[in-house]
């Protein structure tokens, strides 16, 4: 039977689900801790270094646009962590039924968002 | 007759098993450092680079910081496998993620050991 090409898909209607949104968000998390990975490790350098560099650290940390980058990388470690669990746990076949491995990526999504939540408010 | 295998490079499956080892190291190490983190009293420098004194701290450490540049660059490599498809910018891509992860290698141990 012909198929009818080039086909149409209604861009609108289709919807990535949770998983998915999960999934990608892994990917995209992942390489925004590799982008930062400069920054934390001069982070890192300056905080271990001598009493005036960590204090001027702190300092110069305190910047609001600073401090919402770095919860911004709290995000991104906590959301990489979270699913990364995940996905050790599907390759454990724990999560084999679709209900459960859907309910998982809702937890991933819940557990990283409202952690990053609280951190905001401690950091704040 | 000659048995050879034809297709894929066959680094997959220790790529996907050093994933998820480096993954399990990092997870481990991350939940006990922020323990220890939240059972002190009083944080401040001193209780910062007290931590890091130890050289029992700095090996563990190191082997947290030398599992997360091995699984940056895996996941690097596919995601940059996935999206560039010129084979020129593709290998430089490749080539700068590595540079740059070996740089981290050296400035971690410079960064721990005090250099």
């Amino acid at each position: 039977m012909q198929k009818k090409r080039p086909k149409h898909l209604a861009l609108h209607k289709i919807k990535l689900p949770l998983p998915g949104i999960v999934s990608i968000l892994h990917r995209v998390s992942g390489a925004l801790l590799f982008v930062a990975l400069p920054l934390l490790l001069f982070i890192f350098d300056q905080s271990l270094r001598s009493i005036e560099t960590y204090t001027n650290l702190t300092e110069v940390l305190a910047h609001p646009i600073l401090k919402l980058a770095l919860l911004g990388l709290m995000w991104a470690f906590l959301h990489h962590f979270c699913a990364g669990l995940r996905y050790l746990a599907i390759d454990l076949h724990l999560l084999s039924h679709i209900s459960a491995a859907r309910a998982s990526s809702k937890w991933v999504m819940l557990v990283s968002l409202s952690l990053t939540i609280v951190l905001g408010v401690k950091l704040w | 007759m000659v048995n050879r295998i034809v297709t894929g490079a066959h680094y997959g499956l220790r790529d996907w098993l050093v994933q998820r080892v480096t993954a399990v190291v990092m997870a481990i190490y991350s939940v006990v450092f922020v323990g220890f983190l939240l059972l002190q009293p009083a944080f401040g420098y001193d209780t910062w680079v007290g931590l890091f004194s130890g050289n029992l701290m700095r090996t563990f450490s190191m082997l947290f910081l030398l599992s997360l540049f091995y699984h940056a660059w895996i996941g690097m490599r596919d995601i940059v496998m996935d999206y560039v498809k010129p084979a020129s910018i593709r290998l430089t891509m490749h080539v700068l993620v590595i540079l740059a992860l070996v740089l981290y290698v050296i400035w971690s141990v410079q960064i721990l050991w005090g250099l």
